[in-house]
């Protein structure tokens, strides 16, 4: 592996390796829970705190976990942290809790944080998988709220539930229903993509126009010592 | 009999697994490009689906009564090493049908649409009657979505779609119609 500086390691999920934009992991809730913001909020802060927290032990007592049963372990962390998270949201915010339903438990089976700990967390230093954690937690909320504004602002016309269009305004129904999900990172998906294509269509033109200027360049020097 | 029924058909059409609950989104888009692969992957996968009913069931009734908060725990080792011993078995007594359906076993392990079925069995408190028919209807749910799904992923294969649109984009769009089209089952259930 590479040697990386620790703003690397915190900075790489917010974007360069988003993990839903970029890995395509943990789609269930992107998709499921993002029909409001606050809802993104609530399940994104609950992700958060696993992803972190998981990190933290499983890197913490890394030389103690045997090989073969390593993944049984991280599994284990895992649910322990998500249960506490669970029980937390019922306590504090019982009405999210409520519309969150089964997805907060689901949270156990999301493929970032089972990732993260076998791909990074097991294998560096707590300081660093921590920041790691926190990097890719807060690119998922980052994604989590640019779903939810969408789909809440389209489908319900309002953002956090302040109403943001006047009384005329026919809100798009569909965006807070299951469909939604689905068509909005299918767009927030080809619009990145379209994007990239563009920047790499630059990027090319800028190299081939480097590459004519350079023996042209060179040409004219000939002709100046001559 | 006929709650049974409407149990199954709800959780395989009204409620799609994939389609409306977001549930095992990771073999649908991973494993639907064929429509031979997505049928075993749907058979694999009602088979856990039943196997987990039965065991969510059994922990419900007989061990968790008196700790419900160990439920996510031991839901998921209980369910996990199950699997393993399946397959496991399967692969001694049959090399063949291991061949077509076991290696998609521990990949439906830690697929949200196992845990999802425990968890809403629970919570439902579905018996076992019902737990089976919930599962039997989801793993069909599955089953049609990744099929649907296939077959309209090897169109596109050869249709001229823009380069930008290629893969998961493109998988998520259609999902997304295939969705809307799940949706005209919603006012299933209140006309029957």
């Amino acid at each position: 592996m590479k040697k990386t500086t620790p703003a690397a390691d915190f900075a790489r999920g917010l974007w360069r390796e988003n993990p839903v934009l970029i890995q395509m992991l943990g789609l269930c809730p992107t998709l499921a829970v993002t029909n409001t913001v606050a809802n993104s909020i609530a399940m994104s802060l609950a992700t958060l705190f696993v992803l972190v927290a998981s990190s933290f032990l499983v890197s913490s007592v890394k030389r103690l976990v045997p090989n073969q049963v390593r993944i049984s372990t991280y599994v284990l962390i895992i649910a322990t942290f998500v249960t506490i998270a669970d029980l937390s949201l019922e306590a504090l915010v019982p009405t999210i809790h409520k519309a969150l339903g089964a997805f907060v438990p689901l949270i156990v089976v999301n493929c970032i944080i089972l990732g993260r700990q076998e791909a990074f967390a097991s294998r560096n230093p707590v300081g660093r998988s921590v920041l790691d954690a926190l990097g890719m937690g807060i690119g998922f909320t980052l994604t989590l709220l640019l779903m939810g504004g969408i789909r809440e602002v389209l489908g319900n016309g309002s953002l956090l539930g302040f109403r943001l269009f006047g009384p005329r305004y026919e809100p798009w129904i569909i965006m807070i229903l299951p469909p939604g999900g689905f068509l909005t990172l299918g767009f927030i998906l080809l619009t990145y993509a379209w994007w990239r294509g563009r920047a790499a269509a630059a990027a090319r033109t800028r190299e081939l126009a480097a590459r004519t200027r350079a023996p042209a360049a060179a040409a004219a020097r000939a002709k100046a010592v001559s | 009999m006929s709650e049974l029924f409407w149990i199954l058909l709800s959780a395989m059409v009204i409620n799609n697994f994939t389609l409306t609950l977001f549930l095992g989104l990771c073999p649908f888009m991973g494993v639907s490009s064929r429509v031979a692969t997505g049928l075993r992957m749907g058979a694999a996968n009602i088979f856990v689906l039943v196997l987990t009913s039965i065991s969510a069931w059994v922990l419900n009734t007989y061990v968790l009564a008196d700790a419900p908060y160990l439920r996510l725990i031991s839901f998921i080792v209980v369910i996990a090493s199950l699997v393993q011993i399946v397959e496991m078995t399967i692969k001694k007594v049959s090399p063949t049908l291991f061949r077509e359906l076991g290696i998609y076993l521990p990949l439906i392990t830690t697929n949200c649409a196992i845990l999802g079925l425990a968890i809403f069995q629970t919570s439902r408190g579905y018996g076992f009657l019902q737990g089976f028919a919930f599962a039997l209807g989801a793993g069909l749910g599955l089953t049609l979505a990744l099929v649907l799904m296939a077959s309209i992923r090897e169109q596109t294969e050869l249709a001229d779609v823009p380069a930008i649109a290629r893969g998961t984009a493109l998988v998520l769009i259609i999902a997304g119609s295939l969705s809307l089209a799940f949706m005209g089952f919603a006012g299933l259930l209140s006309a029957g």
